[in-house]
């Protein structure tokens, strides 16, 4: 396993948009890899960027720099066949139930899509094919005529799924795919999520702000803040010993079903500020209570210990 | 419990909400009682489409004129009857002793109205007093939020959402209401900001010993800021309590059920515990107890009769016949 | 694009559905037989009016509806009630074609506009805006004035005209649908951008068009008379029901039955067509079925 090639590997990743009042550093300079059959969580907060670097990773959005490697193969420019190529590897199933499904196809017509459109198959196959797609999600034999207005968030969501897993991906982008359903509905998502990764043996970048579900979900999780990956460690590891002080602050602000201790919370001050033209410090800094001089000097993503990276220069001593 | 209850300072007793369409009729809330204390909370918990806002917009008598129908039931503001008061009288009472947090800032204020205006409006209404005086008042209320004061002239896309959520809280608690019903008040806003706005609702609401209705679907955002706690499920509470009660011995295999959903934040676990099948169609409710179809203790007995409620506790009511089982094997 | 008319697995085709709908939908289908038994009305005409087009009786000029002439006669003494049939013919041909025509135009346009936005759309756009600024009046007679008279021109002219408004109609419901998570899903898939947009983006933002499209035919059919009545357009004495109405409109006060007509005849024509219109945009939705 350890020689084997990790079926994403990103490098130096930046996405870039250019806005009436300057550049929007959406991503910037994020680098990291995920093996085969792990999941790695991509938490912060809205607008750190953590959706438009899964879009950009499976090229639904151009990058503005940076490489990316699927299964080994350099695939930062592919083009044309290549790009679909490629494409057919690497999967998203998005957010919002209500709006990823085409409201004028039937549940069937959605599922079959990917399959007709990739002309691999012929119409029996496609047939067969869905059919075991939608038994596979947990889809009624009986809804397949239906559409998605008929259907609650949970099934929307399974559709989504399934149309995802069609091609057979290696890669999939999860993006926030529990936000919008309840808690008993998202709790039938998530095993129904790990279940088709043990099976299938799939590769997750699970997209999320709700720190339980990505504790739950994860092997390794990324913390992003203003379009940058301030802290990624193991899932564990992140939960018992958070090193970055935003890390810490998110953490501490998630209300907890503990009673028996009521919060020892640090309540963080001030909002996101803008990744327009962000200077070159650290982004956090003006939120940051342990914020000095050197705080304003680029930061650069230190290895603190084995598997645990941290963009903070005062790491050390704030720990 | 009962001793208290009668004199509770809101009161909502046996509350029926319809919505009737074209061709039927959705039993949004059946039956709902609660009662709510000054300087308390009351967390409303439970999913979507559970009645939990119909019941918050019944309490204001703001549901939709066509279509929805308080059918049975009262509702009573320190022992004044709401559901029969004239509307004009309403009109002083909205906003003025109650009054309503909705659940998405972005499209609760007024895009083209200053923010410090928005707020000085709703004093004006319910308050004879100058316009300068009802100017300062405004600026109180905003610094009272953490916004300064000269921001007053801002207007709404000029601020984030958490800010926004806090110029809402503003024009809520701008008279100075003695009831704040808070509908899914942090849900549209990210972790670090939903923190600092919980605390600035429970602040406040010490400050003025305000009683607060709290709907949310986060049992976190419960935990944290409510004294007693109402679980919802298709339009009837199934379990009443206070907190450590509903948290420490759950009863209702639905609540029970809540509980075992949430991925842990202490443990580590391989699978998640849902609860199995989908909310029943409010407009076409099982018979008997509408968990029925999706709890793993129903018997013959669930599907036939309505149920009734249980006390388990002083203080604790459960609305479900298996208690003493639920008991044994939770 | 091939794929807009795949038959769903038990054979049957979107628009099958869609019209096993709108059948259900009494209204929409009184609209249609309104609709078509006119057409057949209109195109029959010659086999059975009483009088010929331009037969004039010199003894009843503007005469009030009698049994003679059911509708009455016009300034000279022609058959109210021939004319408004056989005018039929082209009335309501002129109002559905120039729809039609200025409507698939618009939609191609407004698709383009719409999907790819930037340069492509800023062009576009400033083109009509060009068109639009010219009032819509003016603009016909000058294409009316290049083009020359007569049926098919009238047509034409009046498309062209048509056409940035149906453009931008298109491309508002389109803009709105672009920003849905279902367009990244398609390409996420693979879809081709025609794919996309014919097959996904089209479907669901062609509804304001059908509202808009029985509109507009009441109005062209308005238009096409004022292009008569100032000696564009049809030429007399084909009787156009808007020139019907135009020549009618000096003798309002003696002779309303001049006007009252020949409107009725365009009131009901609208009429159906709205009902029509309204069953098919329902009926198109899926989520208005039953």
């Amino acid at each position: 396993m350890a020689n084997q090639e990790p079926v994403i590997r990103i490098e130096g990743l930046k996405k870039y948009f250019s806005t009436a009042r300057g550049l929007l550093h959406a991503v910037d300079d994020v680098t990291f890899s995920i093996e085969k059959g792990k999941t790695l969580g991509v938490v912060g907060e809205s607008g750190c960027g953590k959706s438009t670097l899964g879009r950009t990773i499976i090229h639904l959005l151009e990058k503005t720099d940076g490489k990316i490697w699927l299964e080994g193969q350099d695939i930062s420019d592919v083009k044309g066949r290549e790009l679909r190529k490629a494409r057919e590897q690497m999967q998203i199933i998005f957010q919002d139930p209500y709006s990823s499904i085409d409201p004028r196809k039937t549940i069937e017509a959605t599922v079959r899509e990917p399959l007709v459109v990739s002309r691999k198959f012929k119409k029996n196959e496609i047939d067969d094919k869905a059919q075991e797609l939608m038994e596979l999600v947990g889809i009624d034999e009986r809804l397949r005529r239906s559409y998605p207005h008929e259907l609650d968030g949970g099934r929307r969501q399974r559709v989504g799924i399934a149309r995802a897993l069609a091609l057979n991906p290696k890669f999939v982008v999860c993006d926030e795919p529990v936000s919008a359903l309840d808690v008993s509905i998202q709790a039938q998502v998530l095993n129904l999520l790990k279940r088709l990764q043990m099976d299938r043996g799939l590769t997750y970048m699970f997209v999320t702000h709700d720190m339980s579900v990505v504790r739950h979900i994860s092997d390794d999780i990324c913390v992003m803040y203003l379009g940058q990956v301030v802290e990624k460690c193991p899932s564990k590891e992140l939960f018992k010993n958070p090193l970055h002080p935003y890390t810490k602050a998110l953490l501490s602000a998630i209300p907890s079903t503990d009673i028996d201790h009521p919060f020892q919370r640090e309540i963080l001050q001030g909002e996101l500020t803008s990744p327009i033209n962000p200077k070159p410090g650290c982004r956090f800094a003006a939120r940051c209570k342990y914020a000095t001089e050197d705080c304003q000097q680029p930061q650069v993503q230190e290895e603190v210990s084995p598997g645990h990276f941290v963009r903070c220069c005062r790491v050390g001593e704030i720990n | 419990m009962s001793e208290n209850t009668n004199n509770a300072f809101l009161k909502v007793e046996d509350l029926v909400v319809e919505y009737f369409t074209d061709d039927n009729v959705v039993h949004a809330v059946n039956g709902v009682s609660l009662h709510l204390d000054r300087g308390k909370t009351l967390g409303l918990v439970g999913e979507t489409g559970a009645g939990k806002t119909t019941i918050a917009k019944s309490i204001l008598r703001i549901l939709p004129d066509v279509g929805a129908r308080i059918t049975q039931g009262n509702i009573t503001l320190d022992n004044q009857d709401l559901l029969k008061l004239p509307e004009h009288e309403m009109r002083e009472i909205r906003g003025n002793k109650i009054s309503m947090i909705f659940q998405d800032p972005m499209t609760a204020l007024n895009p083209v109205e200053r923010v410090g205006d928005q707020i000085a409006e709703v004093i004006r209404l319910h308050n004879n007093i100058s316009h300068e005086e009802c100017e300062k008042r405004a600026k109180e209320m905003l610094a009272m939020v953490g916004i300064t004061e000269d921001r007053y002239t801002e207007y709404p896309h000029q601020f984030s959402g958490g800010m926004k959520q806090r110029i809402v809280i503003a024009i809520a608690l701008a008279c100075n209401p003695q009831v704040l019903l808070a509908d899914e008040p942090t849900t549209a806003l990210d972790v670090t900001i939903q923190a600092q706005v919980l605390d600035l609702i429970r602040d406040l609401r010490n400050q003025f010993n305000t009683a607060m209705l709290l709907i949310t679907h986060d049992m976190g955002v419960v935990a944290q800021v409510c004294d007693d706690v109402a679980v919802i499920y298709a339009g009837s509470i199934v379990e009443y309590g206070t907190k450590e009660q509903i948290f420490h011995h759950p009863t209702h295999p639905y609540t029970i059920g809540l509980f075992g959903a949430i991925p842990s934040m202490s443990e580590d676990e391989e699978w998640l515990h849902p609860i199995e099948g989908l909310p029943p169609d409010p407009s076409d409710l099982p018979q008997g107890c509408p968990f029925n179809p999706r709890c793993p203790y129903a018997t013959e007995e669930c599907r036939k009769a309505a149920i009734p409620v249980f006390k388990t506790a002083d203080g604790h009511d459960c609305r479900c016949c298996h208690i003493d089982q639920v008991k044994k094997e939770g | 694009m091939a794929d807009t008319k795949k038959k769903t697995r038990n054979g049957q085709s979107e628009f099958a559905m869609i019209w096993k709908q709108l059948k259900k939908n009494k209204l929409a289908m009184a609209g249609l037989i309104i609709f078509l038994l006119e057409l057949v009305l209109a195109f029959l005409a010659p086999l059975y009016i009483p009088y010929g087009i331009t037969e004039m009786d010199p003894v009843a000029q503007r005469a009030a509806p009698s049994a003679a002439h059911w509708f009455g006669t016009d300034n000279l003494g022609r058959d109210i009630f021939s004319r408004i049939c056989y005018g039929g013919k082209y009335s309501l041909t002129m109002g559905i074609i120039t729809i039609l025509l200025s409507n698939g135009v618009g939609i191609v346009i407004g698709a383009v506009a719409g999907y790819f936005g930037g340069w492509v759309d800023n062009l576009i756009m400033r083109i009509c805006d060009v068109f639009q600024s010219m009032p819509g009046m003016l603009l016909n007679i000058v294409l009316c004035a290049v083009l020359g008279s007569g049926w098919f021109n009238t047509i034409l002219a009046l498309a062209i005209g048509n056409v940035p408004g149906s453009v931008r109609m298109l491309r508002a419901s389109m803009l709105k649908q672009r920003g849905a998570e279902y367009v990244e899903a398609c390409q996420s898939i693979n879809c081709s951008t025609p794919r996309i947009i014919f097959s996904h983006l089209l479907p669901n933002s062609f509804s304001p068009m059908l509202v808009g499209m029985s509109m507009g035919m009441s109005m062209m059919m308005t238009m096409a008379a004022s292009l008569s009545f100032i000696g564009l357009g049809i030429q007399p004495p084909i009787p156009d029901w808007g020139a019907m109405l135009s020549d009618a409109r000096q003798f309002i006060r003696i002779a309303p039955h001049m006007i009252i007509f020949p409107g009725i005849a365009i009131a009901i024509s609208v009429l159906a067509l709205n009902l029509l219109g309204d069953g098919i945009r329902d009926a198109a939705d899926p989520k208005l079925r039953r």
